[in-house]
């Protein structure tokens, strides 16, 4: 059941042959070789294999490649600038201690790409709204909220000038 | 120094770029998958598998069933082996069963060229079972006349032990004696505690080749040594012919010191000609066949003296839900047990009284505190009802009787080495407001939604020894550039070892810790032995040999240093990226220039090494408090947890930020034991919620702000001050909790987990909700 | 991968009918996030689907029609229901209704269209479409036809669609949310990522001085075997102050429910929660409305 899916990856086109009975999770880990897609559960419960596609985050593991045509696609791979710097996402992440395992990270730093994105600013509350659809085992989601706070005020701050 | 440094982990950069490998992440191109058939009995025996229809699936590329296994039975506890027989762990599984212990029992593996043609195949498989009845609940299971699940246990009773502890120097009077004593009061009370599970995010997953006529195996696990002894004993082959490599692993708690399915999968590659395949659990199958938390009834009773408001002498009697299969076996419950009695010794005597008990559900086995939440849960209920009881504050009642520094216990002799247990609890205390928040709400409340403050206190020992062995190596190897590289059989599962391991090795050879590499990956073929991640043991034990390691690699580079600079050895140190002059404070030599002459020198070359075992023969407790401020909403039953802060004594800490992480994940653990989650079976022995939707781990809506604080102790045990932290933070937050809602609603509860409609039947019970139709 | 037979990408409404009319026995899938689930249990496993994913144009939004009514495509995500700025002006309470099905991912992909075809009683947006009386559009080869949504389920699982047929608009007329103010509460387990125990939507419309509840509309999920009105309960209260009717719509309420024990919660337990949610929804709603409560 082969068929091939255009779509943009990461920013660059991708032409890949795939099976139409595939989820985007297997597509992207298993034919494009971005690993970084977590499988964590496959209904959709933990977000461990969120992406965003066409800027909305979604669990790739309930998202079939065959609606893919012609989507961008963003993973944890396309996040670092031309010169290979950390997004301030990832680099919020790594100020607050906000990875143990790293098993759910490019999930929700993933969301938290979405979140910034927005140009809003939140609560506290509304961040663990906004980062609830990912379950970590880890943290007990502190430095997680942590550091996606931080990121959204440095943002915003780079923004608002 | 670096130790006491809040560095950066080492491997964050790797975890939020995603370039971090994970095993699954190794799959490589033309893997086949191997996908296991499970039983629908929960006791019984196969009788006959009809392969006739799944061999015809196209892409299945071979069936192996139970009655192509290896007649060897294995132990697969994450425990080093025992040279002792009567010490060795319970051998009680085979590859694949014929004879059924658990409902999903692994009865047969198809393996296929993909996930979906093994679907299929397993579908097509007919089995015929012969079906015995079921025993869910450890009574039924040990009741005259119930089948053996296991022939070697004809009465279900894995192992039942009862000790009476004499407090030494107290005189000698007898747990019998103290209760019979009508000065004190005497309580008693029964706890349940649920089985619930670790739910790391990345499922259990294996590859295994063959490569000549070795086995290689890459796998998410916590114990890679282990893992390659228990294969070899699995298969029947030398432990050598075994390689085995961990990768990143996306959580353990517990689950991954267990040799899961690795045997297996070695065993499958070696029937398929050493293709390599891929064995990776679904969510469900993790929830249904890997292990969990135990469930411990128990019933335990205090005689208490009123005057001094000490507990003078207790029993306990605990009996653990074991499941089908040994796996610790009767390890977890006597942890408990002695865990019940430590934290408080009792003036006189106490009494244990442990039962491990065979049913068919899941098997359970180790679990981030190794059977101290449940028996502290028992404990810090009993604590609270003992002192409402008594009009006592709950906070006094507890400084009168927490373990003193110097305490030694009498059965195994881990002694208290450091305490800050009551700084701890001070300092919570002060934290929440205590005093203020107690008295308020302890005047009359009616409304429907009513608040409480509550705490807990635990104990818990570093590592296992005197039970079990304790072993490590370390490898300091010296790199061209001066800097070095740090090997070990010790492993990173997420808690931060690989940070503060090299903390530890800079700290020891007086190098700046970013001079430190660490192989973050085991290779059993090249990592140096360890046990591996479990006991809050690596930091302590793994510890002393990177201490160890580290000053025999700066004595070496010393040495060496003494010779090219004519300088007199005791004059020199390591400090920074240099050999400096004691005598002086100047360089005299950079360990940059040392070590390319020591590499490449014509005259004197010299690979600088240095590896070193130790075997830990110590032991020291770890402490700490959680203090939680709740409201209940009686109507609904819902508890919320307003305020909560965990205070810990882990002695010196390695990185204060790492740390407080680690806190905040074990009080999200115990949160979760606390409130909402529970393995829910049906009478089948079925799990009913083996999935994350309907198993309920908190999600980030369901916590407070999680606050960690220290009370840090300088450990004299401790290779750098420091003891056990991985696992204590969960133990104490469901007793806290607990007391928390005691106090708002008036209501002991003495089950978990305290969810809505378990509240709302204990609030009905209590006369808060008025009885329905 | 996902163990089906076969996807046809439908190019339009009509070609999906078509696709459904040859194929009967094929799958409609939307947002994916309840078929593919079924798909990987087993349930729905070989199948064949017809994807009328992305067929937006014609399926998804939310507009005002000449009438007054309010018109949601059944492919609005229950993000955009959520975040739409007419339900938020109009049927606020279906917005944070859908705003708590499962967890954010979900919300993106998942449809509201597809929360009350799958039949479930525990669907987040059902209870409030029922207590405004919303009406099915449904399309099929004979045509157009409308189902009120009180006769829309048919049993666990089974909802008013014949062979071919796809739900392609969901109508809230004019005069069951004009003037009504109304409360969603979510009774789970969990803050996220989580299936009701219980759903409770109550509408109300307010006396000129928002004392008294001229009218009353609750509804209710997981309390029977398919969402529900309680008919009794709208009755017995309306007329009464808004503090009479929250302190006795719980026990009228009971009338009318069928919760069943099941291994996730009991009966008693889900009586209780009716007895005691439905007066706190009435209260919340009546506060919107502008009641001092």
């Amino acid at each position: 059941m082969m068929e091939i899916l255009h779509c943009t990856v990461n920013g660059k086109p991708v032409e890949v042959g795939y099976d139409l009975r595939e989820s985007l999770l297997d597509t992207l880990r298993d034919r494009l070789g971005l690993t970084s897609v977590k499988r964590g559960c496959e209904v959709g419960e933990c977000g461990a294999c969120t992406v965003l596609v066409d800027g909305v985050a979604i669990d790739s593991c309930i998202y079939l490649t065959a609606w893919c045509e012609g989507k961008h696609i963003l993973t944890v791979e396309g996040l670092q600038g031309e010169n290979g710097e950390l997004n301030p996402i990832q680099k919020a992440f790594i100020e607050e201690a906000a990875v143990q395992c790293g098993f759910c990270t490019p999930g929700i730093i993933m969301s938290a790409v979405e979140i910034v994105g927005s140009g809003k600013q939140y609560t506290r509350e509304e961040l663990r709204k906004l980062i609830s659809g990912h379950l970590c085992r880890c943290t007990g989601y502190q430095n997680i909220l942590n550091a996606v706070e931080r990121a959204v005020d440095e943002c915003h701050k780079i923004v608002g000038k | 120094m670096e130790i006491g440094r809040s560095i950066h982990r080492v491997d964050a950069l790797d975890k939020v770029t995603g370039r971090a490998k994970y095993t699954d992440d190794f799959r490589g191109q033309g893997v086949l998958v191997a996908r296991i058939l499970h039983s629908t009995i929960a006791n019984g025996v196969v009788k006959d598998m009809d392969l006739t229809e799944a061999r015809k699936v196209p892409g299945v590329v071979k069936i192996l069933t139970c009655f192509d296994v290896p007649d060897i039975q294995f132990p697969t506890p994450g425990h080093p082996w025992s040279v002792e027989a009567a010490h060795q762990d319970v051998a009680d599984r085979k590859l694949l069963a014929r004879r059924v212990r658990i409902y999903g029992e692994d009865i047969a593996v198809v393996v296929a060229e993909d996930e979906i043609a093994a679907e299929h195949a397993l579908k097509a498989i007919k089995v015929t079972y012969e079906e015995y009845p079921v025993y869910t609940d450890p009574e039924a299971a040990m009741a005259p006349g119930a089948v053996a699940i296991h022939d070697e246990h004809p009465d279900n009773i894995l192992r039942h032990t009862c000790f009476d502890v004499l407090t030494p120097g107290a005189g000698g009077r007898g747990v019998d004696e103290v209760f019979a004593d009508p000065a004190y009061r005497h309580f008693e009370a029964h706890i349940d505690t649920q089985a619930v599970q670790h739910c790391h995010i990345e499922n259990p997953v294996s590859y295994a080749w063959m490569e000549g006529e070795r086995i290689v195996v890459v796998s998410s696990t916590q114990i890679p040594h282990i893992v390659r002894r228990v294969i070899g004993q699995a298969l029947g082959i030398g432990w050598g012919k075994v390689r085995v490599i961990k990768p990143y692993i996306g959580g353990g708690f517990g689950n991954k010191q267990e040799v899961l399915y690795e045997p297996l999968n070695a065993w499958i590659t070696t029937q398929i000609g050493g293709r390599k395949v891929k064995l990776e659990l679904t969510r469900e199958e993790t929830f249904q066949n890997t292990r969990s938390r135990h469930a411990i009834h128990f019933d335990v009773k205090a005689a208490v003296d009123p005057a001094s408001m000490r507990l003078m002498a207790r029993t306990c009697r605990a009996v653990s839900n074991q499941g089908g299969y040994a796996s610790h076996g009767h390890s977890i419950v006597a942890n408990a047990v002695t865990g019940f009695r430590q934290t408080y010794p009792d003036a006189f005597a106490h009494r244990s009284d442990a039962y491990t008990v065979y049913t068919n559900l899941g098997s359970t086995g180790a679990m981030r505190g190794y059977g101290i939440p449940q028996c502290n849960f028992a404990g810090e209920c009993f604590m609270d009802d003992i002192a409402r009881e008594m009009g006592w504050d709950p906070m006094a009642f507890r400084l009168k009787n927490i373990m003193p520094l110097g305490y030694v216990d009498p059965t195994n002799g881990i002694t208290c080495h450091s305490t800050g247990l009551a700084e701890c609890i001070r300092k919570g205390a002060a934290f929440m407001d205590w005093d203020k928040l107690r008295a308020e709400y302890a005047k009359p409340q009616t409304g429907p939604v009513r608040r409480g403050i509550g705490m807990a206190v635990f104990s818990y020992k570093t590592g296992v020894w005197p039970i079990s062995l304790e072993t490590a190596s370390a490898r300091v190897i010296l790199n061209q550039d001066g800097t070095v590289q740090l090997q070990l059989g010790a492993t990173e599962i997420g808690q931060g070892g690989d940070t503060v391991f090299s903390q530890m090795c800079a700290q020891a050879i007086g190098i700046p810790t970013e001079d430190v590499h660490i192989v973050s990956f085991q290779d059993t073929d090249t990592a140096p032995f360890d046990t591996g991640a479990y006991a809050s043991r690596q930091t302590y034990v793994t510890g002393k040999a990177i201490k160890k390691a580290g000053e025999s690699f700066r004595a070496k580079v010393l040495d060496f240093a003494a010779g090219l600079t004519n300088l007199d050895r005791g004059n020199l140190d390591i400090r920074g990226r240099d050999v400096v002059s004691t005598v002086s404070g100047e360089a005299v030599l950079s360990l940059a220039d040392l070590a390319m002459e020591a590499f490449y020198s014509l005259s004197h070359c010299e690979h600088i090494t240095a590896e070193e075992t130790v075997q830990c023969k110590n032991n020291t407790f770890a402490f700490g408090a959680c203090f939680a401020e709740v409201e209940v909403d009686i109507p609904v039953g819902k508890i919320k947890v307003l305020r909560i802060v965990n205070v810990h004594d882990s002695g010196r800490l390695i990185n204060p930020k790492l740390a407080e992480a680690q806190v905040h994940g074990g009080m999200s653990m115990g949160l979760g034991y606390a409130l909402s989650e529970e393995m829910k079976y049906d009478d089948k022995g079925r799990l009913l919620n083996g999935n994350l939707l309907d198993y309920k781990l908190p999600t980030a809506m369901d916590h407070p702000e999680l606050h960690a604080l220290f009370v840090e102790t300088d450990d004299p045990s401790g290779p750098f001050g420091n003891k056990a932290l991985g696992e204590p933070p969960a133990i104490p937050v469901a007793g806290a909790v607990r007391n928390a809602v005691l106090q708002a609603t008036g209501v002991a509860i003495h089950r978990l987990p305290m969810n809505p409609q378990r509240m709302v039947e204990a609030f009905t019970e209590a006369g808060l909700i008025e009885k329905g139709e | 991968m996902y163990d089906l037979t076969s996807i046809y990408r439908a190019a339009s409404v009509a070609d999906a009918i078509a696709a459904l009319e040859r194929d009967p026995q094929a799958v409609v899938i939307a947002g994916g996030s309840d078929v593919l689930i079924k798909i990987r249990e087993g349930k729905l496993a070989g199948c064949r689907l017809v994807s009328i994913h992305g067929l937006d144009a014609e399926l998804a939004g939310v507009k005002v029609q000449d009438s007054g009514d309010l018109d949601i495509g059944p492919l609005t995500t229950f993000h955009n229901v959520t975040f739409d700025p007419l339900i938020r002006t109009h049927v606020p309470v279906l917005g944070e209704a859908a705003d708590m099905a499962g967890g954010p991912q979900l919300r993106a992909v998942g449809t509201i269209g597809g929360n009350v075809c799958n039949g479930v009683t525990s669907a987040d947006t059902a209870s409030t479409l029922m207590a405004f009386g919303a009406q099915m559009h449904v399309q099929g080869p004979d045509g157009w036809r409308v189902v009120p949504i009180d006769d829309w389920y048919k049993g666990v699982g089974k909802v008013d669609l014949r062979p071919a047929e796809l739900l392609c608009r969901i109508v809230i007329p004019k005069a069951n949310f004009e003037g009504w103010t109304g409360h969603y509460i979510k009774y789970a387990q969990r803050n996220a990522m989580d299936i009701a125990t219980l759903g409770v939507s109550c509408l109300v419309k307010l006396s000129a001085d928002k004392t008294v509840c001229e009218d009353v509309r609750l509804a209710f999920g997981v309390a029977a075997p398919t969402p529900i009105r309680s008919h009794t309960a709208e009755d017995g209260v309306r007329g009464l102050t808004v503090a009479q009717a929250a302190e006795q719509i719980g026990d009228l309420a009971l009338q009318d429910i069928n919760p069943r024990t099941s291994w996730r919660a009991s009966k008693e337990f889900r009586v209780q929660l009716v007895k005691e949610l439905s007066g706190r929804a009435l209260l919340e709603a009546a506060r919107k409305g502008g009641a001092q409560v």
